[in-house]
């Protein structure tokens, strides 16, 4: 693995990743949050979109591993004077620096940096496209809340999750459309028509079942429901449901929740509350928010040390650039 | 070089060694160096056990030293293992390193500094069933199964039924 650009990745390179994963969440109970693997090893977190879970998420798994991270923001940086990406991924990487993390709201934006620098890259969420460690960490979390202590080596073969809302321009959505089948999971897409992405040529949506209705899914019984935050800054130009249409089709009330009462509830964060799901959903045992961001560091640290430990990482596997 | 009588014959002597030089089964903490360093371990617990007639299953684990390692820029990505110590901890108590071969030493090393970072043992001990010599730090064994001198050239396999269906150590290769 060279960079993580995408979530489409063989199975066993993504159990792989998991695995070493749960060896990095390990350190999540000692005093001693520190391992040397990335000492003299410098990351820099480029961000041109505001975002403090992820940036803070990739800064503390950096920092770990002992690398030194460096946040550098679009706004205030010599890109909001009009400086070009590939200007900047050269400027940043003739400091020295070993590997960067790519936040853009232009989709490709990480795929070209990687061509142009030579060095590692992470993709942190491009635009509409991609968001490859959010799912890597869904993935993760939700392997444990299934498999427990024996999630090491395991898949999520034959565990069904609904995934909701706005799937056409959720790049989560796409990562995880991509990952979770790798792993053996039976994915459906549930959203407003308008929020449905366009059919491919087999009848499928990002390679996966798609359905209008939530409730038709939730009769269904999934394993795991995940729902995506209703992001209005990126509403503009389609036609959405009002808050009003969203809440009665497709957010996760109380009274859904009871019906589906044994399904792990999953939310990349941050949560609308009473929009996307009820409080008491968010706030249940059910509910594996919490989880999810300490996967975060792990899955993060786990990607950090394949592509930045070693001068000769091991040969590319396709998928995952 | 070795068969599984030999290897059985010198863990029973290990664990004894490690009984005498701490007078006593108190404070004793196995941890072992995945992967077969791991099963060493168990196998010593399972010993110490019978020989003591204590339960040494809650105080044997594996102490993962990939992150430790001095070596990881220039060799393909290392998988790494899990790290499984005694809820009890470290801090104060015993600990025995346990090893197939003790080679360069730099795995130990990588141990003592993962061993830090889990907390402040009282003493630390080093037990490997192959020591091969060819050491590259100051780095020596407090209980040896099998002293077998080799040529840096050379091989040496450890086989042992958990993982590779049967008990062996082998030396291959070499210029000879």
């Amino acid at each position: 693995m060279r960079h993580l650009l995408t979530a489409a990745m063989p199975r066993d390179e993504a159990v792989a990743l998991l695995d070493l994963a749960e060896d990095m969440h390990q350190i999540q109970d000692r005093e001693l949050k520190k391992l040397p693997a990335l000492r003299g090893r410098t990351v820099v977190n480029l961000f041109f979109e505001d975002s403090t879970r992820t940036r803070s998420s990739f800064e503390i798994a950096g920092k770990w591993l002992s690398a030194d991270v460096i946040n550098v923001s679009g706004k205030g940086s010599s890109v909001s004077k009009g400086e070009s990406l590939r200007d900047t991924g050269l400027t940043i990487a003739a400091m020295g620096v070993d590997g960067v993390v790519v936040r853009s709201g232009a989709s490709g934006a990480p795929a070209l940096l990687a061509d142009w620098i030579g060095r590692p890259v992470v993709n942190a969420g491009d635009g509409t496209h991609e968001h490859p460690t959010q799912a890597l960490l869904d993935a993760f979390a939700l392997r444990r809340r299934i498999h427990g202590d024996a999630a090491r080596g395991a898949g999520l073969d034959g565990v069904r999750v609904a995934i909701v809302g706005d799937i056409a321009h959720s790049r989560v959505a796409r990562s995880n459309a991509l990952l979770l089948p790798a792993l053996g999971a039976e994915v459906t897409l549930v959203g407003p028509p308008s929020f449905l992405p366009p059919a491919a040529s087999d009848g499928t949506r990002l390679g996966v079942r798609a359905e209008t209705s939530l409730d038709a899914v939730l009769d269904e019984r999934p394993d795991a429901i995940m729902l995506l935050r209703v992001q209005l800054e990126r509403q503009a130009g389609h036609v959405a449901p009002s808050p009003a249409e969203y809440i009665t089709g497709w957010s996760l009330t109380d009274e859904r929740l009871a019906h589906v009462e044994g399904a792990h509830i999953l939310h990349p964060g941050p949560m609308n509350r009473g929009l996307e799901l009820s409080s008491r959903a968010a706030d249940s045992d059910r509910s594996a928010v919490l989880e999810q961001v300490t996967a975060g560091v792990s899955v993060r640290m786990a990607v950090l040390y394949s592509l930045l430990a070693s001068d000769h990482p091991s040969p590319d596997h396709g998928g995952a650039r | 070089m070795l068969g599984p009588d030999e290897i059985g014959r010198a863990l029973t002597r290990i664990a004894h060694e490690i009984l005498e030089a701490n007078h006593g089964p108190d404070d004793l903490i196995l941890l072992g160096i995945p992967t077969r360093g791991a099963h060493l371990a168990q196998r010593l617990a399972d010993r110490l056990g019978e020989i003591t007639g204590i339960d040494f299953d809650a105080r044997v684990g594996a102490l993962d030293v990939t992150m430790h390692r001095d070596d990881l820029r220039g060799r393909p990505t290392r998988a790494s293992h899990p790290t499984r110590v005694p809820a009890e901890g470290i801090d104060d108590r015993v600990v025995v390193l346990v090893d197939d071969v003790l080679y360069s030493g730099r795995t130990i090393r990588a141990a003592l500094d993962a061993l830090a970072d889990l907390g402040r043992p009282r003493a630390v001990r080093l037990a490997v069933l192959v020591d091969r010599g060819h050491r590259e730090l100051p780095i020596r064994a407090d209980s040896v199964g099998k002293n077998l001198p080799s040529a840096r050239s050379e091989h040496v396999r450890i086989l042992l039924s958990e993982v590779d269906g049967r008990d062996a150590v082998t030396i291959e290769g070499g210029a000879a």
